[in-house]
């Protein structure tokens, strides 16, 4: 069992550390959006598998030849009071971590998904009583308000896109249709979920600076992907143009949202800055998209992340 | 045919503007060319107060409803919302484009004029 932990905690770190580190500075997501999303949910699946997958079988290695004879052994000792000889604190310690990493993801992603199905319900009911619906669009409404927004708010059964008056105002008929497409784009391949994940991930582990970048990561390519599919449907100039129209338009309103003078909210303006350069840049300047062989291989690396911690963890118990 | 939802608005419209606590029979009233029976405003009016829009005087016959804030203060919440000052940030929607500061949409402008 000691090959099993060593490997699983190597990849633990390695997922937990330098990979994500390198994707997050590599340049080809921005080319394959899709691919990235891909391969950054199963670094976030294998890290969370490999960290708990070593601490368990560490810990569990005086209780079984295996991960999975350990874990059957454990609690019968536990109830009698007793620890197989050899058993060190360490390993116990390792042991109470993983039970206590393990409840803590899972509460943690529940507690997320629950907060923010209750503030979408909130929202959703002001948006139901402060916009009107626009008839001839079905899922868009409008909110007479004159600061240039656009959202999708996603619905458990259809989700609405808001947009305001100042927006309409702002955008020609080409740049706002532009605007429509990707929010429809977010509501159609059910976004926020994904993000609610990651965003779950970053709030259970806020000391590691790896779950920030990887929300960080997500969020901009999940624009992207929502920015390919409107270009589908209307010029690159027109998508292009919407974006910095918007970005410049609400620089004026960032003044007001930001009396309440959170260092959050600042963070927060320097990374929707960074997002929107970057979708402008390859907009402005769009590189090929990412070759077939380069996709199918980066699919291939997100399968065998998955599969070396499973394989570490089950094949000693299969193989006994 | 209206949707409760469009019907909820409607209401809540008319008591923003109301200066002072209204009977649902006033509200039907007010809801012109729509011809509600009453248990239908009454039915729109207990799902607004379950949801802390508005509240009922229940000592008054019969009972008067009021909002129990102004319009312009949901509006403020929403925006606080949309605009990721509320603490919650994003955790629902995905805004086009989010707030920049002005450096960055000087840099984005340029950007663009520079194509």
């Amino acid at each position: 069992m000691t090959v099993t932990w060593v490997a699983l905690a190597v990849l633990a770190v390695a997922l937990a550390w330098p990979v994500p580190i390198l994707l997050a500075r590599a340049s080809w997501p921005s080319r394959a959006p899709a691919t990235a999303l891909v391969v950054w949910q199963a670094i976030a699946l294998a890290g969370g598998l490999s960290m708990l997958g070593a601490l368990f079988s560490y810990g569990l290695e005086p209780f079984g030849p295996d991960l999975a004879s350990g874990l059957a052994a454990f609690p019968g000792w536990v109830l009698s009071g007793r620890l197989p000889t050899g058993t060190t604190f360490l390993q116990m310690f390792a042991v109470s971590g993983g039970i206590l990493l393990g409840l803590h993801l899972v509460l943690t992603l529940g507690l997320t998904f629950g907060r923010a199905e209750r503030s979408r319900r909130r929202h959703a009911q002001l948006v139901q009583l402060l916009s009107a619906p626009m008839p001839e669009r079905p899922g868009l409404r409008l909110l007479d308000h004159e600061a240039p927004v656009a959202y999708c708010l996603p619905g458990t059964t259809r989700s609405v896109t808001v947009l305001s008056a100042g927006l309409v105002d702002l955008l020609d008929d080409q740049q706002l249709q532009a605007v429509i497409a990707h929010e429809f784009a977010h509501a159609t391949q059910r976004h926020h979920l994904l993000l609610v994940a990651f965003r779950a991930w970053r709030g259970s582990l806020p000391w590691f600076p790896i779950a920030t970048r990887a929300l960080d990561a997500v969020t901009v390519l999940v624009e992207m992907l929502a920015d390919d599919r409107a270009r589908q449907q209307v010029p690159d100039e027109a998508l292009a143009a919407s974006i910095a129209l918007v970005a410049s338009a609400s620089d004026v309103t960032a003044v007001s949202s930001l009396d309440s003078g959170a260092d959050a909210a600042a963070r927060a303006l320097a990374a929707d800055g960074d997002s929107a350069e970057r979708r402008l840049t390859r907009l402005i300047t769009p590189g090929a998209p990412l070759g077939a062989g380069a996709r199918a291989l980066a699919l291939v690396c997100s399968v065998a992340l998955l599969a070396v911690p499973t394989v570490l963890i089950v094949a000693p118990a299969v193989l006994a | 045919m209206l949707t409760l939802g469009e019907l909820e608005r409607s209401v809540m419209d008319i008591l923003w503007d109301a200066p002072e606590p209204i009977a649902a029979t006033d509200i039907r009233d007010r809801l012109d060319g729509k011809e509600l029976a009453t248990t239908t405003v009454l039915t729109v009016l207990g799902r607004l107060e379950s949801k802390g829009f508005i509240t009922r005087d229940r000592g008054a016959r019969p009972h008067l409803f009021a909002a129990t804030t102004s319009r312009a203060a949901h509006m403020a919440e929403l925006m606080h919302r949309v605009l990721g000052t509320a603490p919650d940030r994003e955790a629902v929607l995905a805004r086009f484009v989010g707030q920049v500061s002005s450096g960055d949409a000087a840099t984005l402008r340029r950007m663009l004029d520079g194509k």
